[in-house]
């Protein structure tokens, strides 16, 4: 058969984490719907963004179990991802989370082993990342705060930014733009650098 | 008793799923997580009686390391199920991962030491 490339083949062939990976990390990208996740994971994944469609019953309880609940309405919720490898060893996983209370199920499993979240936030709709930082406090994960850069005419002082979201004084607060690889990186990295301080 | 209504709802996906797992429950995350890397074992052989499904996993994974998340992703199939399918795998000794994850809060310094110098080293 022809192995060629199809203009039509939409999904991206498997690429293959190199051998001398031996640790593999994550880090959820959260925020409300519309904020961006999507784009941020694709401006930094080294490899195509990936998608898994998750069919999640809408009561939240016992989801896993297949038995359980036929008589729930079922939705889809859609998880997309990205890759990055790390010098030689370490593999990050950056997967971008919708932030609704509803999806435990999923939640749990993203939160497990964690490194840690980066919120993305629309300075104009702040109000809809409280859900979000609740969940992300209900899982014990820690967290830095990315304010995605939709209307750079439009100033938006970190001190009304922590104020509005609640903010302790120690969570960073950074500006990028989802779009843009060298300042989506820079928001991982106070991430990072937050979450090493705080085992010290 | 489910209304044939109630019957719709449930389209091809849910029966689907429920064949493959063989109506199990999903085992949780704490062996194979969604960023744990798996791939077959070298000498392993696929059992002669495997699903489709199984199949796939056997020749997707037969490439390479991968996470469970993107076996799921590269083969349509939701997590949960990737997973149990993996698990039995990882059971019958005929899958490799990478470290378990560990849970929240527990990442040690050297891990994101390594994580926050590749993160510098791509923005130069």
């Amino acid at each position: 058969m022809d192995s060629k490339p199809s203009l039509v083949d939409t999904k991206p062939k498997p690429i293959y984490v190199s051998e001398t990976v031996r640790t593999s990390t994550k880090i959820l990208v959260v925020g409300h719907f519309a904020v961006g996740k999507t784009t941020y994971v694709g401006s930094l994944s080294e490899i195509p963004p990936l998608r898994t469609e998750e069919k999640m019953t809408q009561a939240s309880v016992h989801v896993d179990d297949l038995r359980g609940a036929p008589d729930k309405v079922t939705t889809t919720v859609a998880l997309d991802f990205g890759r990055l490898t790390l010098g030689d060893e370490v593999v990050l996983y950056l997967f971008g989370t919708p932030g609704q209370q509803r999806f435990m199920q999923l939640w749990e499993d993203m939160a497990y082993g964690a490194l840690g979240a980066l919120i993305l936030v629309d300075p104009s709709r702040l109000i809809e990342t409280f859900p979000v930082i609740e969940l992300l406090e209900q899982y014990g994960l820690e967290y830095a705060v990315a304010v995605n850069n939709f209307h750079p005419e439009q100033q938006y002082d970190e001190d009304e930014i922590r104020e509005a979201l609640d903010l302790l004084p120690t969570t960073p607060v950074v500006y990028c733009d989802a779009r843009d690889r060298a300042t989506s990186a820079k928001a991982v990295i106070a991430l990072v650098e937050h979450l090493l301080a705080l085992t010290e | 008793m489910t209304t044939p209504d109630e019957e719709a709802r449930f389209t091809s996906d849910f029966v689907r799923n429920h064949v493959i797992t063989g109506g199990r429950r999903l085992p949780s995350a704490e062996t194979l997580s969604l960023h744990t890397l798996v791939t077959v074992a070298p000498q392993g052989e696929i059992p002669p009686a495997a699903s489709p499904e199984v199949r796939a996993i056997w020749k997707l994974c037969g490439g390479g390391y991968l996470a469970v998340a993107e076996v799921a992703a590269h083969l349509g199939l939701p997590v949960g199920v990737t997973r149990l399918l993996l698990t039995d795998l990882l059971e019958q000794g005929l899958l490799l991962h990478r470290e378990a994850p560990r849970p929240a809060k527990s990442a040690d310094r050297q891990t994101l030491l390594k994580v926050l110098h590749g993160l510098e080293a791509l923005i130069g």
